[in-house]
């Protein structure tokens, strides 16, 4: 899963920093070295990172909500176990992102109190509703579909600890593709009803993915510098194209229709052409007035709630114990 | 003349063996399902990831047990009909696993008192004469000893935490006591599976169940509660009113769209 506010603000890069050590680390950066934790890093680097991939763990956490919605309701044993699973691996990504973060010097449990508090941003996409089953077959192939783009390029990173835990997440992804596509084919080829669902979810879900990739070039100021640093390797643009050049064919072989009446194939540039995006809608949802923006908060809100006696025993056992337990984190 | 295992085996008619292994099968379905509607909600998100990983280890036991019963009873019936096709009352899962999730005690005194008996059912059942049962009791029981690692380990720490934790675990251990008995408790299908060969005998279940569930509830200062009369009869299908919830929720969808493949 990923956000798109790839294009972090990279302030003013480097305003403090002497301009020999500038060059070097860019020489470094240029020679594809990895950056690494205990490395010499201009602050605005080290910023850029810290909100990128905080974004990104939150979009892992907060992603466990949409799908989890339809856990209790799988189908199937099977599509149950893989759905408990696909939804597990996505606390797991969010505890590795977490861990890459910290090595920038900022702590799980601030990044979770700032996610909390309604300061720190997470994927639109998950502020969409999952209205039937086939919303869950929609979200893995489309979303982890889009995911997969923004990420593939993230292994190359120039940040170590983030670009090793994408190696391990992309794996994981693209499994978490293939089942939501499968599970898209099972509903295509079914009875009517199901092929209706699985139309509708394409409806509905096609758009949001599309916007998954952060505004257009043309409004993305940040996108220079973050690719300078190889924090970025493709503009936003770039990313969407490619994921509607192999997703329509995809939408062609279920039989199901693209909801975009402008979409056409574009012999001249060999590229899918879709019709505009209605870029209002996105900034509706980064406002925070999407249609599930506060379910969601709310949703991690109860649980940090619900949970803190919890963390706060364990601390305290872990305090009376000292050295023979492990303890959780009572933050 | 001694009868062989093979005689044993064929003593327990399949009638038998089908709801002997349904008991067995419901439990962990039922038990599966109250715990995958955790995943994103728990305290932490390691207790998320631990949570999901039981869950998923439960549903993948009734996966086998259920296929292992639709062939005994040779019906026709696969895991997907036997779980989203049956009412409460054709349900077999004892009822302690049905209970509300309620807080994290209540969730965690539920798994400990569960997981104490399941590791000790499928520790015996690995030795079963019916090999089909002990293939998927090997598998299960590894599962069970990191289940109760974890859930034991949690009540620990609830117990011996702070004033709170400690007020809330007792609650729970309160609340969830009387479904104890139904675990131990052996009836008529028990007793004739354990003489068959093909189930543990239940006083050896209930005397380790027992033991390890004393050293825990004492490690965190916990006392054992008072013995409460149980009412409830899961394994015959007399159930408590959360089933008839939690399977409306569970099978929805192959209830609306019958004959369908998913």
């Amino acid at each position: 899963m990923y956000t798109q506010a790839l294009d972090s603000p990279a302030e003013s890069a480097g305003t403090s920093d002497e301009p020999e050590r500038l060059e070097r680390f860019q020489a470094r950066i240029d020679r594809d070295e990895k950056i690494e934790p205990k490395d010499w890093m201009p602050e605005a680097y080290r910023q850029a990172l810290i909100r990128q991939i905080a974004q990104h763990a939150h979009s892992e956490i907060v992603g466990m909500l949409p799908e989890g919605n339809w856990i209790t309701r799988a189908p199937s044993l099977r599509r149950k176990a893989v759905l408990i699973a696909k939804v597990q691996d996505e606390g797991g990504h969010g505890m590795y992102l977490y861990s890459a973060a910290e090595t920038l010097g900022v702590s799980r449990g601030q990044l979770i109190a700032q996610l909390l508090a309604g300061r720190a941003k997470y994927s639109s996409i998950f502020n969409y509703p999952t209205l039937s089953w086939a919303d869950i077959g929609a979200i893995g192939w489309l979303v982890d579909g889009a995911a997969i783009m923004n990420q593939i390029p993230l292994c190359r990173c120039s940040y170590g600890p983030y670009a090793r835990a994408m190696v391990r997440i992309c794996k994981e992804e693209s499994f978490h593709q293939r089942q939501g596509f499968e599970i898209m084919l099972t509903l295509a080829r079914g009875s009517d009803a199901q092929r209706a669902m699985a139309q509708d979810a394409l409806r509905r879900w096609w758009w949001p993915s599309l916007m998954m990739f952060g505004p257009s070039d043309a409004h993305s100021v940040h996108t220079a510098q973050s690719m300078r640093w190889k924090i970025k390797r493709f503009s936003n643009d770039e990313l969407r194209q490619r994921f509607i050049d192999v997703t329509v064919p995809q939408a062609e072989f279920l039989g199901l229709s693209v909801p975009d009446p402008a979409l056409h194939w574009d012999e001249a540039t060999r590229h899918y052409q879709p019709g505009p995006i209605d870029w209002s809608e996105l900034q509706t949802v980064l406002k925070g007035e999407g249609p599930c923006n506060h379910e969601r908060l709310e949703a991690r809100r109860a649980a940090h709630e619900a949970g803190r006696w919890v963390r706060e025993a364990a601390a305290a056992y872990a305090q009376k114990h000292r050295g023979l337990e492990h303890g959780a984190d009572a933050s | 003349m001694s009868a062989t295992a093979d005689d044993l085996t064929a003593q327990a008619g399949p009638q038998e063996r089908f709801e002997y292994v349904l008991r067995l099968a419901d439990t962990s379905l039922i038990a599966g399902q109250r715990l995958a509607a955790l995943l994103g909600h728990a305290p932490a998100l390691e207790e998320d990831l631990a949570l999901g990983n039981i869950a998923l280890d439960l549903i993948g036991q009734a996966r086998l047990l259920l296929a292992l019963a639709g062939r005994i009873e040779a019906r026709g019936r696969d895991e997907d009909a036997l779980a989203f096709l049956r009412d409460a009352q054709e349900f077999r899962n004892v009822s302690l696993v049905e209970q509300p999730n309620g807080d994290f005690a209540q969730t965690i005194v539920r798994q400990c008192l569960l997981d104490a008996w399941q590791l000790e059912m499928y520790e015996s059942l690995a030795g079963s004469r019916d090999l089909q049962l002990a293939d998927i009791a090997q598998k299960a029981v590894k599962e069970c000893r990191y289940h109760w690692r974890f859930s034991a380990g949690w009540l620990v720490r609830l117990g011996d935490g702070t004033d709170e934790s400690r007020a809330r675990v007792r609650s729970a251990l309160d609340t969830l006591w009387r479904f104890t008995d139904e675990l131990l408790t052996p009836d008529v299908l028990d007793a004739r599976m354990a003489v068959c060969g093909i189930g543990p005998a239940p006083v050896l279940i209930r005397e380790r169940w027992q033991t390890r569930v004393r050293a825990t509830l004492a490690e965190g200062g916990l006392e054992w509660p008072r013995h409460q009369h149980y009412r409830w009869h899961g394994k015959r299908g007399e159930h408590t009113e959360h089933l008839g919830h939690l399977l409306a929720e569970m099978q929805a969808l192959p209830r609306a769209y019958p004959g369908v493949t998913w």
